[in-house]
């Protein structure tokens, strides 16, 4: 609690007990009742009517200070005292819980994202000797050495040039497994180092690195409000004028008619009935509840390395019912690995090994695929006379025995007969002494969480799965069968992406679901901001990415995309609770006040009430759904 | 041009009247209250002076919530 907070606590307390000895003594002089009342009523609620009297000076009638002083006051003219009193006791608790929770909520989520770097140590040298100066990090240049020790985040980003270590990424992805790093392995700001001491190379000004970029994203992300927020502001605009004209026609109207039947006017239960108006007459309760949630849910998703860059895009995540994607890199790898080996007569470990060997020289990514999937020490000593033909394969003498190592066209032309392969993908065959020895099927992998993915969409009542590459048919089809994905379309060019995906989009016109598209965000930046939500994948350390996309996965996991959903469905569905509750139960008030079936300081009870449970349901939204099945 | 400024309010109803004022203010282009954040976000018209301009905004901000602040 801060100081202000403390005060109002305080005062809170002493008007209680003010108020349980005036009840004691209250019997015994009762003719100075007022006079007693008036010493808590002006404990507690000083600061209201100060703020009442400068609003009307400022011409703002509708401000809830206002209104409940005008309804306190009332009570207390209408003789009822102790109501009066407790009113605005009752206000002030409800007033003192909210900014407690809401500050807490808000420190909470600043916390969870608390990456920003204070201090850089930069590494110089002044007449040849080296000294380390603690600096911040605006200060660093590009290309400036910096020394991290255990324990220390990464001021900016940069290049490892001393040192290893493991580094704790999981601010920025939400992955808590950490990272080995050597030298030369590039790192990110907002990441920490963990337990050795390093040298890094800046690579960017800080003003440019990627924590500045996440922390300038997360904090604009508010500025894009979604409907519901944006509905329940309206809602509260209209609301008080409303109340206040009701409570108005009540204190007046059915008097007046009372009156002109020839009955007893009733004054003063009326004007009773329309002072309990004012007093739930304040929008506050709906007004926190909506925005907190939204705000908890960004902060959460955060905490979990999803970005949503405004609440409007949790609500386009939540009405997401066709997802678009990119296959490289997004549902597959993007690196080549040994699937499958089909043999003749050799062993597996043999084929591989004669490939492997034959292979060991060549920088091709299917050749290093190759020898990694041999996995054994490859004794250079043993291979002689390589001969790489580029596009086609590899000649070489491994321990003597003449292998060939390559595709279709260099087998023929060295009079092998290669076998027919239907596996999609790329196939390297391998020959030995001029006789046919088999073929490795080499392709891109299938990231293991992909095929849950695609599956959890589909439960999640996703309709539409459509999956757009550059890569043969082939290819395309058969990874499109294993993730059980509904459409693909293959052998696409990087500007064929951007026409397909308006074709889809003028598809749907009219229909009311949204339309994601998941991509690596490096070179699908046009199709990104073309739909409803662009989602980037795996984009730690991509700008462009952070800059295109709506929604930035941090780690390259497809399970991101389900959480991202689910978040946006349980801030949605926190959201619309609050909206019906709050209005619900005020509304009930409203109805009850009218025909005189309250009291005030129920009202109040109910407001306080109402907002306190809208407050806490809406904080909710800070824990991220669970995903695991 | 786009600015944010830190802010300090009360209840999440005086920060939308606070929205409403910057943006009834001259030289405001538009504007976005942040209550969660406590973040003001201005947009100014083109050739506004930046300083002039929140002044106004921070004056018409008091006359709706007595207790803002706006750190320019």
């Amino acid at each position: 609690m801060n100081k202000k907070q403390k005060r109002v606590l305080a005062r809170i307390i002493i008007t209680t007990v003010l108020l349980i000895v005036i009840a004691i003594v209250e019997p015994h002089i009762e003719k100075f009742a007022l006079a007693l009342y008036i010493i808590p009523y002006i404990l507690i609620g000083y600061d209201i009517i100060k703020k009442a009297f400068k609003g009307i000076v400022h011409g703002q009638v509708m401000d809830e200070n206002f209104l409940m002083a005008v309804a306190t006051v009332g009570s207390m003219i209408l003789g009822e005292y102790r109501e009066g009193v407790m009113v605005m006791l009752l206000y002030q608790i409800g007033e003192l819980f909210q900014s407690y929770a809401v500050g807490k909520s808000r420190r909470n989520i600043a916390a969870l994202m608390d990456i920003r770097p204070d201090v850089a140590n930069l590494v110089t040298q002044e007449n040849g000797v080296e000294t380390v100066k603690t600096v911040s990090p605006d200060e660093v240049e590009t290309g400036s050495t910096l020394v991290i020790s255990p324990g220390e985040r990464i001021p900016i980003d940069g290049v490892v040039i001393l040192g290893d270590s493991t580094i704790d990424t999981s601010a920025l992805t939400g992955e808590s497994v950490p990272r080995t790093i050597h030298a030369g392995d590039e790192v990110i700001s907002g990441t920490i180092n963990q337990n050795g001491v390093i040298r890094i190379r800046t690579t960017k000004a800080f003003g440019e690195s990627t924590v500045t970029k996440i922390l300038e994203l997360v904090e604009n992300a508010s500025s894009q409000k979604s409907r519901s927020e944006n509905f329940i502001t309206r809602f509260a605009r209209v609301y008080t004028p409303f109340v206040c004209l009701f409570a108005l026609v009540i204190a007046v109207v059915p008097p007046v008619i009372n009156m002109l039947s020839g009955n007893d006017a009733n004054f003063r239960s009326f004007i009773y009935r329309a002072l309990t108006f004012l007093v739930i007459s304040c929008p506050c309760a709906m007004v926190i509840s909506i925005p907190l949630g939204f705000f908890a849910g960004i902060g959460g998703a955060s905490k979990a390395g999803i970005l949503v860059k405004g609440s409007n895009y949790l609500e386009a995540l939540s009405k997401v019912d066709s997802v678009i994607f990119d296959k490289t890199g997004t549902l597959t790898k993007g690196v080549f690995k040994v699937v499958s080996i089909h043999r003749q007569e050799l062993s597996d470990q043999h084929l591989l090994k004669y490939a492997a060997y034959a292979e060991s020289f060549s920088t091709h990514p299917i050749s290093r695929s190759i020898v990694n999937a041999y996995g054994l020490e490859v004794d250079k000593s043993l291979v002689a006379d390589v001969e790489e033909i580029s596009g086609h394969g590899v000649l070489a003498t491994v321990s003597g025995k003449k292998v060939i190592v390559g595709n279709d066209k260099l087998m023929t032309d060295n009079g092998v007969e290669p076998a027919h392969c239907h596996d999609g993908g790329t196939i390297v065959h391998i020959a030995v002494d001029g006789r046919y020895a088999g073929h490795i099927h080499i392709s891109d992998v299938i990231k293991e969480t992909s095929e849950k993915a695609i599956r959890d969409l589909h439960k999640m009542g996703i309709s539409r799965t459509i999956m757009l590459t550059g890569d043969a048919e082939k290819v395309a089809g058969k990874v499109a069968a294993a993730l059980s994905i509904d459409e693909y379309r293959s052998e696409l060019l990087p500007a064929d992406k951007v026409s397909v995906v308006e074709e889809l989009l003028s598809d749907r016109k009219g229909k009311k679901g949204c339309t994601a598209f998941v991509g690596d965000g490096i070179n699908d930046a046009p199709v990104l901001t073309r739909v409803d939500v662009g989602i980037a994948m795996g984009a730690l350390g991509s700008d462009a990415a952070i800059e295109a996309a709506d929604v930035v996965i941090m780690d390259d996991d497809p399970l991101g995309i389900i959480k991202a959903i689910k978040i946006g469905k349980k801030c949605m569905r926190i959201a619309y609770e609050n909206i019906y509750f709050a209005i619900g139960i005020k509304v009930i008030v409203l109805i009850l006040s009218a025909f005189g079936m309250t009291n005030m300081w129920l009202a109040v009870f109910a407001d306080v009430g109402v907002m306190i449970l809208a407050v806490l349901n809406a904080v909710r939204t800070l824990h991220v759904p669970d995903i695991t099945d | 041009m786009k600015k944010t400024y830190d802010i300090e309010v009360d209840c999440a109803n005086c920060a939308d009247k606070m929205e409403q004022a910057a943006k009834k203010t001259d030289g405001v282009k538009d504007c976005s209250v942040n209550f969660m954040a406590l973040k003001m976000s201005v947009e100014f018209e083109d050739g506004a002076d930046e300083g002039t301009v929140m002044k106004a905004v921070l004056k018409n901000c008091k006359k709706v919530e007595d207790d803002c602040e706006i750190f320019i």
